[in-house]
């Protein structure tokens, strides 16, 4: 059956699984095994998966899923400030705050499709990010962005006034008698979420979040998202209130991207407005369309290796490319140098956009489709090469 | 007297000055087939498209079965019992045609919306076979998993009837179910709208095709510049002059 039988659902997962948690080990050849852009793999994992929720299954391409983002992480912040370092509440508190947000945002936007449901999320997008710098910046801590502080002295004089921003609470901690020498750091119950333990509880949440795609990608719900994507208008006649199910799928994307925030703020607890901006948006976009759009593995595939190179040539700056073509004349290496530090360090995003023109020049379909057709290829070989045994199957 | 399923009631319509349909009342009675026929333009998948709510009429209303569907929305409409089989085959092109069918399945059983995230569709089995006995009637056996936009016309139409047909609806409209299709595939749409017919659905089919018409019909109902220009049984029409004139005698050159 095309929709993917159970059996092999569950092989995907568990070997999606397999892979994921192996990942420091696997990665160590790429030298790519440290605990840092593992977490960022891992987060970005999710974001790309939930994002493919919505663009993937119905074909809605929403530009502003980075204020999701953006929100997971504040909240996420707050309650580390207020109520406890440890993570759960965090976790939580951000999936609900952002699903909200989500909610707010795509009922107005999805009142349109197409071309103009993206400019409305894009445009809701930049409102918040504005709106982050400048009215919400009690909430937000403007520029400087929201952090971690030490505890408000707990023996305050009458008069003391209390700001938020700069002293911390966390009630929940607190009641519960936890010291605090200076400025702490966040925990899943007394483990530390940094390093190898950060990545984790990241990525068994990148496992629960991509088994939860598994089934909705499968469960009737999904298969009125695809109907959603294929053809709307037919929907419609056919008896389906579309605008719930795209509520629906675009408050579950916006809970996933809230997720990927608060886990930001997890295992680096700041939380800054550009987190919010357009390029972030637009990134996911690339992410899920460079790993295949619509697909399960895709999304988490696009999110690595832009994760990956962006550490890589973000990395190079001109002395290492001085270095590389030092075997070059003087003058011809300082062209060279030219040109390819445009490419580089900070202008690692051409890079980025000339890889994504390759991807969908060439393969619409993503790295995905790019797999299908190699191993598609080698099958057919395989059964042209092995006619006898393919006759001699049934008989057994 | 006998059961009206569908009422429409002094219907207008027009584009922009063009006047698609005026003064258009008809009444559907239970379990008749009604063929509306006439001239190219003549407004007849207008009169549809005000049935199910895709356009709003100027003026008048349409009622079915006691409920008036003007002002409704698409999926209210259908939600109801009427659905549309239309002119242009229209399917949901990326998915298989099990998938096609099991959309409207789903949608009959669960109403206009249900949340159902986990629920795999393939443990539908009870919708499933009920779906696959639908394709099977129409001959679509071989085709169940073939994704809709491979299909030929001939078969996204069959499709499109088989996705009408799994909901059981009260009313089934036709938007010239056989055009394009080949004199052998037109022979086998006949059987397939009598057998149809046979299981008791009312059924308004538009058709150029006055072999389908004349074995399919009970009443007919001439359409020409958006009037309704005569009514009445196949033998009354066959013999109306003014439909001659309209219709027919084009055909009869
Ligand atoms: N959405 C629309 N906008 C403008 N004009 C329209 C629209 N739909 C139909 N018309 C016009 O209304 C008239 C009736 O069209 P309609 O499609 O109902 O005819 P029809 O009887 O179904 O013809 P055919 O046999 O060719 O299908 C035509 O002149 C058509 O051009
Ligand atoms: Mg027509």
């Amino acid at each position: 059956m095309n929709q993917g039988s159970l059996f092999k659902d569950l092989m995907l997962f568990l070997v999606f699984a397999g892979v994921v948690l192996a990942a420091p080990v696997l990665l160590a050849p790429l030298g790519a095994n440290y605990p840092d852009l593992l977490q960022k793999f891992a987060i970005f994992g999710i974001f790309a998966i939930g994002f493919n929720i919505l663009f993937g299954l119905t074909g809605y391409l929403s530009f502003g899923h980075a204020a999701f983002l953006g929100v997971g992480s504040y909240a996420s912040v707050w309650v580390f400030k207020l109520l406890s370092m440890n993570v759960i509440p965090a976790v939580i508190f951000s999936v609900i705050v952002s699903g909200l947000f989500a909610f707010l945002i795509g009922f107005v936007s999805l009142r349109r499709s197409g071309i103009y449901f993206s400019i409305l999320t894009l445009a809701f997008a930049q409102m918040s990010y504005n709106l982050a710098y400048s009215v919400l910046t009690p909430i937000t801590n403007g520029e400087t962005g929201l952090q971690i502080r030490q505890l408000a002295p707990s023996d305050r004089a009458a008069d003391y006034v209390l700001n938020l921003r700069d002293e911390d609470l966390r009630i929940l901690d607190q009641a519960f008698g936890v010291v605090e020498h200076g400025i702490p750091i966040t925990n899943l119950f007394g483990i530390k979420m940094s390093g190898y333990p950060g990545f984790y509880f990241c990525a068994v949440l990148l496992i629960l979040a991509f088994g939860l795609s598994i089934l909705i990608a499968r469960s009737n719900f999904g298969m009125m998202l695809k109907a959603i994507k294929s053809n709307q208008n037919r929907l419609s006649y056919t008896g389906i209130n579309t605008r719930p199910y795209l509520i629906a799928a675009f408050v579950i994307s916006g809970m996933f991207a809230g997720l990927s925030g608060s886990l930001l703020a997890v295992t680096d607890p700041l939380a800054g407005a550009e987190r919010m901006q357009w390029t972030a948006s637009g990134e996911v976009v690339l992410m899920t369309i460079l790993g295949g759009a619509g697909t399960l593995v895709g999304p988490v595939l696009g999110a690595t290796l832009i994760k990956f190179f962006e550490n890589i040539f973000s990395a190079i700056n001109d002395n290492v490319l001085q270095g590389v073509y030092s075997f070059l004349p003087d003058g011809l290496r300082e062209a060279a140098v030219a040109v390819s530090g445009l490419f580089v360090g900070s202008g690692w995003h051409l890079t980025l956009g000339l890889l994504f023109m390759i991807i969908v020049i060439f393969l619409p379909g993503g790295l995905m489709q790019g797999f299908e057709l190699i191993t598609g290829r080698f099958k057919r070989k395989a059964k042209a090469e092995t006619p006898s045994q393919q006759s001699k199957q049934p008989a057994e | 007297m006998e059961n009206i399923v569908l009422h429409v009631n002094d219907v207008h319509k027009s584009f922009a000055g063009l006047h698609a349909l005026s003064d258009i009342d008809l009444s559907i009675r239970e379990d008749e087939t009604h063929a509306i026929i006439g001239p190219n333009g003549a407004g007849k998948s207008t009169l549809l498209n005000v049935c199910i709510g895709r356009l709003k009429p100027d003026s008048g209303s349409v009622v079915f079965d006691g409920v008036t569907l003007t002002g409704k929305k698409p999926h209210e409409i259908n939600q109801l019992g009427v659905a549309r089989v239309f002119q242009t085959p229209e399917v949901f092109p990326d998915l298989t045609a099990i998938d096609n069918v099991m959309v409207p399945a789903l949608a009959k059983r669960d109403g206009a919306f249900k949340m159902s995230l986990f629920k795999r569709l393939s443990r539908e089995k009870d919708l499933r076979v009920e779906a696959e006995r639908v394709l099977e009637d129409l001959g679509m056996a071989d085709q169940m998993q073939q994704v809709a936009s491979e299909m030929s016309r001939g078969n996204k139409r069959r499709l499109e009837l088989a996705m009408s047909l799994i909901q059981k609806p009260r009313l089934l409209l036709l938007d010239e179910p056989t055009a394009g299709m080949a004199r052998h595939d037109t022979n086998a749409t006949i059987d397939l709208l009598q057998k149809i017919k046979a299981g008791g659905i009312t059924t308004v089919i538009i058709e150029h095709d006055m072999h389908v018409v004349f074995s399919l019909a009970d009443r007919i109902s001439v359409l020409a510049g958006g009037r309704i220009i005569a009514q009445g049984t196949p033998d009354e029409i066959k013999d109306n002059p003014k439909v001659k004139e309209a219709y027919l005698g084009e055909e009869q050159v």
